[in-house]
């Protein structure tokens, strides 16, 4: 396995001193071939295993394979199922690991106030720092995927790490190493979109036309990838994003606004002290004191 | 209330203690906003225990804030009314600002300047504690979907930005205006001040006593 244990971090949040990046890291990927997937959900158990996760509660059924319903702070990857039917009216069955898709532009990094609870690192791996987050939820408003979750627990977000610490140890993450389809796949993220290539070609041989890879521009690519066998429509395989950018709102927020209203208010302030080096300070003047009194005392007499 | 000679009581002791909680309110949420808000500024989050007890007591400032602001509301807003001699001391402000009152229409108790504040303050703090629920993700994070927050955490820190612009402009204008400040810490202001910046109202005030 290549070199993966570079955690030179390439972002941080909040932070603006420039973090060293002389060395240029492997880019690392995911990539999940939606079209080999059987729904076993052996990824999902590997990943609590790993990861030490348990869900507080038992959920209850809500007529789909879902298990448990949603992501949680404590359930990193799902898999969602969805029945899809196809122009000819043929029933197919969707089935796709949702979870953090490590993007390149990451907004939860973007959003987040405190420095240094969201690092991305020179391999492409975002992370959450656990100890630096202060619960504040900016991240769920950042994400584009709606993915990280705030615990109730001790008022943290959680999401996958694409198991950071195994990777920096040259081990694959937790969910690819238990796959028994080889459905997901690990490695360079150069690797993985070759990998992608044949795969599609053979769904295309298959009858497939619109198979293709996942990997959004929008959000500047993903370290996690799809191969999907519709993927003119991302959104059938349970509202994946078709082309997911981070909010213009969240952006206004963390990227204009900042500077000018920074500006703003110093430029009301520094105003303020120009009128009063220009006008000085509006005095009372025995005069206004004489004739305030008078009107006091007529009224007194 | 007894007073000095020569004064005229502009503020009782409950307004002026509402005042006082309403202002501080106003800067603790301004601080802890604020350290949320740039990262240059995050180091504020030390004067409240770190970063997590910033974001958990930000939102109760601002009800502290909401409830004492109200108060005041109900104090002062019928001597807030938009009148036609507002909008004429407004057209004169240039010669306000100029030190020079005499060319501005008579003012009563408020003039239009701090009736604007009063106004800006009022709808901003509407405007930031709707928004601030919304994305009060402690208790209130399953009631609004993603989208509206989004819009939400943008409106909470452009209204937050505006506030502490009013903010400025009130206090400056407390500093710049000499005699002013009296009035809301002891209460009274002198016979002068009123003659000079509230005639009508000193007028008023003479006539009642
Ligand atoms: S909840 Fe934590 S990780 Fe998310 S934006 Fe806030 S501080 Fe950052």
């Amino acid at each position: 396995m290549a070199d993966f244990q570079s955690l030179d971090i390439r972002r941080r949040s909040a932070s603006t001193e420039v973090p060293p990046n002389i060395r240029e890291a492997t880019q690392i990927a995911k990539l999940i071939d939606v079209s080999r997937c059987i729904g076993c959900k052996a990824c999902q158990a590997a990943c609590m295993e790993w990861n030490d996760l348990r869900e507080e509660e038992v959920g209850s059924f809500n007529g789909s394979y879902d298990n448990p319903a949603d992501l949680s702070p404590a359930t990193w990857t799902l898999m969602r199922f969805t029945e899809w039917e196809d122009p000819q009216g043929n029933l197919e069955w969707l089935i796709r690991k949702d979870g953090c898709m490590h993007c390149g532009d990451p907004g939860c990094l973007k959003a987040c106030p405190s420095p240094g609870a969201i690092v991305q690192y020179q391999n492409g791996i975002v992370d959450f720092i656990s100890e630096n987050c202060i619960g504040c939820g900016y991240c769920i408003k950042g994400c584009p995927f709606n993915i990280p979750r705030l615990s109730q627990a001790d008022q943290k977000v959680y999401k996958c790490t694409l198991c950071s610490d195994r990777v920096a140890v040259g081990q694959e993450p937790a969910c690819a190493k238990a796959c028994p389809t080889g459905a997901i796949a690990f490695g360079t993220k150069h690797d993985m979109t070759e990998w992608a290539g044949e795969r599609i070609e053979d769904l295309k041989s298959r009858g497939f036309d619109q198979a293709g890879l996942y990997d959004p521009p929008g959000v500047g690519g993903t370290h996690v990838m799809y191969v999907l066998h519709h993927a003119d429509k991302p959104s059938i395989y349970a509202g994946l994003p078709n082309d997911p950018h981070i909010s213009r709102l969240v952006q206004a927020w963390k990227g204009v606004m900042k500077p000018i209203a920074m500006a703003g208010l110093a430029f009301t302030a520094v105003v303020g002290f120009v009128h009063w080096m220009v006008a000085g300070p509006n005095e009372v003047h025995p005069e206004d004191e004489a004739k305030g009194r008078d009107v006091l005392d007529r009224q007194d007499t | 209330m007894r007073q000095p000679p020569g004064t005229l009581a502009r503020y009782t002791t409950a307004a002026r203690i509402n005042h006082w909680v309403t202002a501080a309110c106003l800067i603790l949420l301004a601080l802890s906003g604020m350290a949320l808000f740039h990262p240059s500024l995050f180091f504020l989050t030390a004067l409240f225990g770190g970063g997590a007890d910033t974001r958990a007591i930000h939102p109760w400032f601002g009800s502290v804030l909401l409830v004492s602001f109200a108060l005041l509301f109900v104090r002062f807003v019928r001597h807030n009314l938009w009148e036609r001699d507002d909008t004429r001391w407004m057209v004169a402000i240039r010669s306000v600002l100029a030190n020079d009152e005499e060319h501005a229409p008579e003012v009563g108790r408020y003039n239009a300047g701090q009736k604007l504040v009063f106004w800006g303050m009022t709808v901003l703090i509407l405007v930031l504690f709707a928004s601030g629920l919304v994305i009060w993700d402690t208790y209130f994070f399953g009631a609004t979907t993603i989208a509206q927050k989004r819009i939400a955490q943008l409106a909470h820190s452009l209204a937050a930005v505006a506030i502490i612009g009013v903010w400025i402009v009130h206090v400056y204008a407390a500093l710049w205006v000499r005699g002013t400040v009296p009035a809301m810490t002891r209460g009274v202001v002198s016979a002068g001040w009123s003659w000079r910046h509230h005639r009508k109202w000193l007028r008023e005030s003479a006539q009642r006593r």
